[in-house]
């Protein structure tokens, strides 16, 4: 068994919050570049560029790339032989409470806007610490722990959908409805877009699968033929939507469509959207 | 062919009848700052006749939530939010005098008729420029609803802060939805 300092867990939180609002990823970044070159509307091209500005001006300026600093979804996969060594004195802290304290402090030190409320309903008071995080947690084999922040803003997760499909229903009905809520998406949600679709599993694991699509390199493609095609077929169809950067029109629609998969129920076929805006902000390291 | 408009603020009517959507605009002089919460109190102070932290004649409210401003600086990321949340409360705003918005996205046909029979627009500005929008904002001061936080109100300094001109007094958008 392997211990892991509470703190080195909290720092490496910290450290992948702060990144993760001050600096575009590489892939994100270099998506953006192309459509730039691509896009035969040329309004559409001076936005784009001006997206491409705004990341440069984030990172050199350390103003925050969006002003939504978002929630933090932080996806661990825990080796099963390693375990959090908590401080002395702190009693039972687990590996959630070492996340929490990471986001708490990075927020606070990277000067990022504290985006969480308590309750939903009644008085909807900030907690004035981003937390508590949304935790997905995996047991995988080793000593290792890996975590991963997205930090995902409300204006395009406000647009995610779910629904449940037939069993017996084809493909194209499928490509229907996903090109259906991205156009319904349309200019509120901040596109060009990154587009993850979870399919199968039941009505939770469709939409984490949706939202852990998104982790994946821009242009990595899924292992699998018949939805790797899935996911070309997609982003060709959104980017014919017209809709554009900013929903004014242009090719640049999508900059990636990610198609995740479980096994379901014979009765079920859900699919569950998620749309994440240009900004696309996800850190990852492994202790 | 669109135009690139300079507007100061308070605008006044004959401004914003000048302006056409699709045109380009570049805002400066002072503006306010609402998110929800604010919307609803400042409706509740409409509804009970109490008076406003500023004055509606002629403002542009800005759909925004910094982020806190590092020490020495006057404010951090500051890009627009999603102006549809807010159609609740926009109508009251524009029957009072409100001459414009700024956020993203688009606007629900009571606030588009609000805008043509009291004569006001809807400016957008790019959505998840945060950084590139900060600079265009020199001077920042919350003046109510201070327990709101990044969701108070301020009044902001802006200059040459650019937007498109998304839904104009004529009931014209530049969006095809």
């Amino acid at each position: 068994m392997r211990y892991i300092e509470f703190k080195k867990i909290a720092e490496t939180v910290e450290s992948l919050c702060i990144a993760a609002a001050y600096e575009l990823p590489g892939d994100v970044l270099a998506a953006l570049e192309e459509a730039a070159q691509k896009e035969s509307n040329p309004a559409a091209a001076k936005i784009l560029n001006q997206l491409i500005e705004n990341a440069r001006i984030a990172a050199e300026k350390e103003i925050p790339l969006c002003q939504d600093t978002g929630l933090a979804v932080v996806f661990v996969e825990q080796g099963a032989d390693s375990a959090v060594k908590t401080p002395d004195g702190m009693g039972r802290l687990t590996l959630f409470d070492a996340i929490n304290a990471g986001v708490e402090s990075g927020y606070e030190k990277g000067y990022l806007r504290k985006t969480v409320v308590a309750e939903p309903l009644n008085e909807r008071r900030n907690t004035g610490t981003n937390t508590p995080a949304i935790i997905h947690q995996r047991t995988v084999p080793g000593q290792k722990l890996k975590l991963t922040v997205m930090t995902k803003g409300g204006g395009c997760e406000n647009k995610s959908q779910f629904r449940m499909f037939r069993p017996t229903a084809e493909k194209d009905r499928i490509i229907n409805w996903v090109v259906d809520v991205v156009s319904q998406a349309g200019a509120d949600a901040c596109p060009p877009f990154v587009v993850g679709v979870g399919i199968g599993g039941d009505f939770e694991l469709s939409c984490l699968l949706s939202k852990k699509a998104l982790c994946r390199n821009l242009g990595a493609r899924n292992g699998d033929d018949f939805y790797a095609r899935l996911e070309t077929d997609l982003l060709s169809r959104i980017n014919a939507l017209g809709l554009g950067p900013q929903g004014l029109g242009g090719d640049t629609t999508a900059l990636g469509v990610m198609v995740e998969t479980a096994p379901c129920h014979i009765a079920s076929l859900p699919v569950a959207v998620n749309i994440e805006c240009h900004s696309h902000r996800h850190k990852s390291a492994i202790i | 062919m669109a135009t690139i408009n300079k507007l100061q603020t308070p605008l006044t009517a004959s401004v914003v009848h000048s302006l056409k959507a699709g045109d380009e605009v570049l805002v400066s002089g002072l503006i306010y700052t609402a998110r929800d919460m604010a919307h609803k109190r400042l409706c509740q102070l409409i509804d009970t006749g109490g008076n406003l932290p500023f004055e509606l004649e002629g403002a542009i409210i800005y759909y925004v939530g910094p982020t806190p401003a590092r020490p020495g600086r006057v404010i951090g990321a500051a890009g627009p939010t999603t102006s549809l949340r807010m159609d609740p409360f926009s109508p009251a705003l524009i029957a009072n005098g409100l001459k414009a918005m700024l956020g993203k996205g688009y606007r629900g046909e009571k606030v588009r008729e609000a805008l043509k029979k009291y004569g006001a627009v809807h400016l957008s500005a790019i959505g998840g420029a945060g950084a590139l929008l900060s600079k265009h904002i020199v001077a920042a001061q919350i003046i109510a609803y201070e327990d709101l936080g990044a969701e108070a109100i301020r009044k902001l300094q802006v200059v040459d802060f650019p937007a498109i001109v998304a839904y104009d007094s004529y009931g014209n958008s530049v969006y095809k939805k």
